[in-house]
């Protein structure tokens, strides 16, 4: 069986980051990444990131994946990577095991950082299964690696920041969008983004919501209608938007199967997306040696990612006994940037979701 | 529908690639999926549920949700969101729920 000291499992920004530094303490780590190349959803990004320089603020998620590969690249002597390679399970001798190109394989780690990411959300109303109903991460997927439209006339359902990026690579892409609705009585993603969709002529309906999705085999129509301050529908308020696409953007959740299965403590916070697991302020969770990071630990921005990788990635290695004079110094330097990207009203939710899950 | 222009990004779209959706030849471009592929094409319905036999076409895109599974040259349960198109594929409607063989 092949042995490593650290599995990175997920090629994401976390992922990519944890890579980085323990790799760059002397660690010998193993990336597994089930696409086909590194990057995670940095892939899709080109909008430029906020934060600061250290997350790479102004410069584009696509452009970073480049930066942080390449970073990785100095280290090429301590790091495997494996892609079109998708972990099945992590057993309790610690053992992973590993579907690559149709063969199955087995990998005893030392340490293993989960990086896995989210899946998007999804939302009830009636004929939501229709095609033409699709993530709104799924159709940036389609325009930004594949080059392909999603379709003519889109209805984005969610006012948070994914709702409003994708929105507005909708319309560089040539495709109308035709409304913003979000069930919330106020938007939710940052204002910056929200005036320049708005700017665009886009509209946003806050306190709005889906009563119904029309279409026989694809959609066609969308009757969208109010919510009064009790977020009840209001009889009456409904109205139908022409639209073969829908982007479902109600939020993200954790892809914590793993972590499940190995026996991780797990507990439902809302504020950070659902079932994430307990972890120290290092990010290693109940169960000795293995860590997290990004937003397999609760939903956030890539930015945070990165840092949360950097400091799983730096406790990973030091635990292995590889050890760096700068250790605390840069430990400490993590926390604070972490702290700085969670300052402002989003932040104090998810400090609040943290509170719940920091031992 | 393809993206002619994009203010940041550039679609080479160089190779064409051929392949077979339920029998009929399609084209579409290297580094597709069979899924981008096909919505290019026009194809939205890439299966039915198995009890109301609904129409379904992709929701995630990165391979997470099951709602695109098809069968490539065979083989069942394909999640063709995520499967690189290559030349000649026979990608068709599944019927039922598949058999491994």
């Amino acid at each position: 069986m092949k042995t490593v000291e650290i599995a990175v499992i997920g090629g994401g920004p976390a992922g990519l980051s944890a890579a980085i530094n323990a790799a760059s303490l002397g660690a010998k780590v193993a990336i597994i990444e089930r696409d086909d190349q590194l990057g995670g959803q940095l892939r899709k990004q080109t909008h430029m990131f906020f934060g600061s320089k250290e997350q790479y603020a102004s410069t584009r998620g696509i452009d970073i994946a480049v930066i942080l590969q390449e970073e990785l690249k100095k280290y090429r002597n301590n790091v495997e990577i494996y892609t079109d390679a998708t972990v099945l399970g992590i057993y309790e001798d610690g053992v992973l095991t590993i579907e690559q190109g149709g063969k199955y394989m087995k990998l005893k780690p030392e340490r293993i950082i989960v990086a896995t990411g989210a899946s998007e959300k999804f939302l009830a109303f009636p004929n939501n299964d229709l095609p033409g109903i699709y993530g709104a991460g799924a159709v940036q997927t389609l325009m930004n690696i594949y080059g392909v439209k999603p379709g003519n006339n889109v209805l984005m359902v969610g006012a948070g920041n994914i709702g409003l990026i994708v929105s507005y690579q909708l319309m560089q892409a040539g495709v109308n969008v035709k409304a913003i609705i979000d069930a919330a009585p106020k938007i939710g993603g940052y204002l910056v983004h929200a005036s320049k969709v708005r700017r665009m002529g886009i509209p946003i309906l806050t306190s709005h919501s889906v009563k119904y999705a029309h279409g026989k085999d694809s959609l066609e129509k969308v009757t969208i209608w109010q919510l009064d301050d009790q977020w009840k529908p209001i009889v009456g308020t409904e109205q139908d938007i022409e639209a073969d696409v829908m982007c479902i953007s109600v939020g993200l959740s954790p892809l914590a199967e793993l972590l499940w299965q190995i026996g991780c403590k797990m507990v439902f916070v809302p504020e950070l997306g659902g079932h994430v697991p307990l972890r120290n302020e290092n990010m290693e969770t109940s169960i000795k040696g293995i860590y997290i990071a990004g937003d397999v630990a609760g939903i956030e921005e890539a930015s945070s990612a990165m840092v949360e990788g950097r400091l799983a990635g730096l406790c990973a290695a030091k635990s292995l006994g590889y050890d760096t004079e700068n250790f605390e110094k840069l430990r400490h330097e993590y926390l604070a940037q972490l702290n700085s990207l969670r300052s402002g009203p989003v932040g104090e939710k998810i400090i609040k979701g943290l509170s719940k899950v920091t031992a | 529908m393809r993206i002619e222009e994009h203010p940041i990004l550039s679609f080479k779209n160089e190779k064409k690639i051929k392949f077979y959706f339920n029998g009929k030849e399609y084209e579409g471009f290297e580094g597709d999926t069979i899924a981008s592929a096909l919505h290019a094409a026009g194809v939205k319905v890439l299966k039915h549920s198995h009890n109301h036999k609904r129409p379904r076409g992709f929701y995630c895109a990165i391979g997470n949700c099951s709602s695109c599974l098809m069968t490539v040259n065979g083989e069942p349960n394909v999640r063709v969101c995520i499967e690189k198109l290559r030349e000649g594929m026979m990608v068709e409607t599944q019927k039922g729920k598949g058999v491994l063989k």
